[in-house]
């Protein structure tokens, strides 16, 4: 990274970046198919689980704290009046 | 026998604390790095069982006893102190490394205490200990969270004190034993345990302290105080039901909250809960395999989210800032920083062949065993978030994302040998877990390297990264706090203070005006009386006064004749 320190900063490599992942992830849930999971629940065992649970988990939990921060959110300088 | 000649490795390190102060240079950067060695080795010298024995009026004390639960979490505070005394070599502040080192070796006392008198020695003496650590950052903001830190540690020592009395009123024994909450006194205890573990319904005082201790102050906060509340959890309270739920909250509530934060030394504040939580519930579940999970993750905790702290702290010795919202892009100019807090954001993770990744899932696979789906399915979610919001979002937000044009270099030698230690180890313990294994209190029947498992966990966590750039836009960064319960202390319950002094003022003023009313009409009465022309102090003449003794004594002769 320190020789071609900017290499991370070119749309061209970002996009291929994402590119990559996307290909991980496909290969992640299609690896299934090779692999026996041993699943302890019987929900585990509906195909790509994991990879579902993963993603709606986070998406319900990052919905849900922008729920939460519509009431709870304040300036960060809110309690600088008794730090001082 | 020889036993009065073993040497506790805590007292060491708290003797070396207190002689630090007075040692410079090259004398000092030795003691720092010999003390936490020293202490090791005579942890490990040790024999199992009470090493030291004690009468104390009429109790047994065994203020040194050693077994392998004890011996597990002794060994990761002093890797911890050496570690976090490397990194804070350079820390100019002359209070924070003796308190830390003071702080440290109380944990080591709070583990290898074998009776209750003992533990709540040492327990207070690691809340004085870490007052100072936060303290000697030596900004107004950090003195104000000090108090109040000490505040929250002083009320959960007084509830654990009056457990500890109770218990030893009724047992007539301090030993420190397994408990179940059957008792006030058994509660009392507990709820001291959880008060230090970050638990509900007090959490706030973590996020609240933590974050305003200085950069190398920080990373020895995260250690001790929370993972000695996991280790006599542990001992004293294991399988309690209670405890899972308890845990499960804390889990989602950090996460949720370092979701919501800015400030990246508080996300990772947040962090802690979120993993103490994760122990939390192990300990609930209280199998083999589930305790054995607690210990195992609170041993690799200590080290990632250690390592987590320098990367943020090296970041903010470097740019004096903390918001995520003013940093970004710093991997251009810190390459070292970005790669070690990467690799402990990995490690916090479970990311297969980090730290994380072998110790966590013996937890989800307690659940498992025990057919508890929902504590399974929330645990499984939970290490999802944990992703979210400290395996990306931290390392994202503090050196990726928008470039914010900075380029502070990486920090000074002993910070970057400090990381690069710690970051060796997370990953030296994920790929080679079985000398950990090897020193948990149970024999571990348990293979982390299945295809199934790193196949799953694989899964759970890269769809879990996929949630979170696609949803990137709900996550941008604003200068914001949260309010947590802390808002309770520090505005709610002062407002009604300053509401009930007003009201008692008002009452005070009132009943004055009526006081002062009464008494006015009662000196109208006494000036009416005995004033100059009041009946009882009227002055009369001599004349008058000789013609009235006369009259009766005329009369008195009138009376005596006739009878």
């Amino acid at each position: 990274m320190s020789e071609r320190p900017h290499w991370l900063d070119q749309p061209r490599n970002v996009k291929r970046l994402w590119r990559g992942f996307l290909v991980v992830l496909a290969l992640t849930v299609a690896a299934e198919f090779a692999v026996a999971l041993h699943p302890a629940f019987a929900v585990e065992a509906l195909f790509g689980f994991h990879a579902a649970y993963g993603f709606l988990a986070c998406a319900a939990m990052i919905v849900g704290a922008k729920v939460l921060g519509i009431v709870l959110k304040r300036p960060d300088t809110y309690y600088e009046a008794d730090d001082e | 026998m020889s036993s009065e000649l073993l040497v506790h490795p805590g007292l060491v390190l708290i003797a070396g604390a207190l002689a630090l102060p007075a040692l410079r240079g090259t004398a000092r950067t030795a003691a720092v790095l010999l003390l936490p060695a020293v202490a090791m080795a005579l942890l490990w010298l040790l024999p199992d069982g009470l090493a030291w024995q004690v009468q104390w009026l009429d109790y047994r004390l065994a203020p040194l006893a050693v077994d392998r639960l004890s011996r597990l979490f002794a060994t990761i505070f002093l890797l911890m102190a050496f570690g976090g005394g490397l990194y804070a070599l350079g820390q100019p502040s002359r209070l924070e490394l003796p308190a830390a080192y003071f702080y440290a070796g109380s944990a080591v006392g709070v583990a290898l205490a074998g009776d209750l008198v003992t533990l709540f020695v040492f327990w207070e003496l690691m809340a004085v200990g870490s007052t100072l650590v936060i303290w000697s950052a030596g900004t107004r903001a950090a003195y104000a969270a000090s108090l109040r830190y000490a505040m929250i540690h002083l009320a959960g020592g007084v509830v654990l004190f009056a457990g500890v009395v109770g218990t030893i009123a009724a047992t007539g024994e301090a030993t420190f034993a397994a408990m179940a909450p059957d008792s006030i006194a058994h509660w009392l205890i507990l709820i001291g345990f959880l008060v230090n573990a970050g638990a509900p319904p007090l959490s706030a005082w973590l996020p609240d302290a933590y974050p305003e201790g200085s950069w190398s102050g920080t990373v020895f906060l995260s250690a001790f105080t929370t993972k000695a509340a996991v280790y006599v959890l542990l001992r004293g309270f294991p399988g309690t039901e209670l405890l899972v739920w308890i845990g499960l909250f804390m889990v989602f509530y950090g996460i949720v909250y370092a979701l919501l934060e800015n400030d990246m030394r508080r996300i990772l504040a947040y962090s802690i809960v979120n993993q103490v939580g994760f122990m939390v519930a192990g300990i609930g579940i209280g199998t083999e395999m589930a305790l054995n999970g607690a210990a195992a993750h609170a041993f690799t905790h200590i080290i990632y989210k250690a390592l987590l702290l320098m990367s943020a702290g090296a970041v903010l010795f470097a740019t004096g800032r903390r918001k995520c919202s003013e940093l970004g892009g710093l991997f251009h100019s810190m390459p070292l920083t970005t790669i070690c807090g990467s690799i402990g954001a990995l490690a916090i993770s479970s990311f297969p062949l980090t730290s994380g990744f072998v110790s966590k899932s013996m937890v989800a696979q307690a659940a498992a065993d025990g057919q508890l789906l929902t504590v399974w399915l929330l645990l499984a979610a939970a290490s999802a978030g944990v992703f979210l919001h400290a395996g990306i979002k931290f390392p994202w937000f503090v050196f990726f994302q928008k470039d914010s044009g900075l380029r502070p270099p990486d920090p000074p030698a002993s910070m970057r040998w400090a990381m690069v230690f710690f970051a060796f180890l997370c990953i030296a313990l994920g790929v080679w877990p079985e000398p950990l294994y090897r020193m948990l209190p149970y024999p571990v029947h348990y293979q982390p390297y299945t295809a199934a498992h790193v196949l799953t966990q694989l899964q759970l966590l890269l769809f879990s990264g996929l949630a979170f750039f696609v949803l990137l836009g709900y996550l941008k960064r604003t200068r914001t706090l949260t309010l947590d319960v802390d808002w309770t202390w520090r505005v709610a319950l002062p407002a009604l203070a300053r509401g009930g002094g007003s009201v008692i003022a008002g009452v005070l003023r009132a009943s004055g005006r009526v006081l002062a009313a009464g008494t006015q009409r009662l000196s109208r009465v006494i000036a009416r009386e005995q004033g100059p022309r009041g009946v009882f102090t009227r002055t009369a003449s001599i004349t008058g006064m000789a013609l009235w003794v006369m009259a009766l004594l005329l009369g008195y002769l009138v009376v005596y004749y006739l009878r």
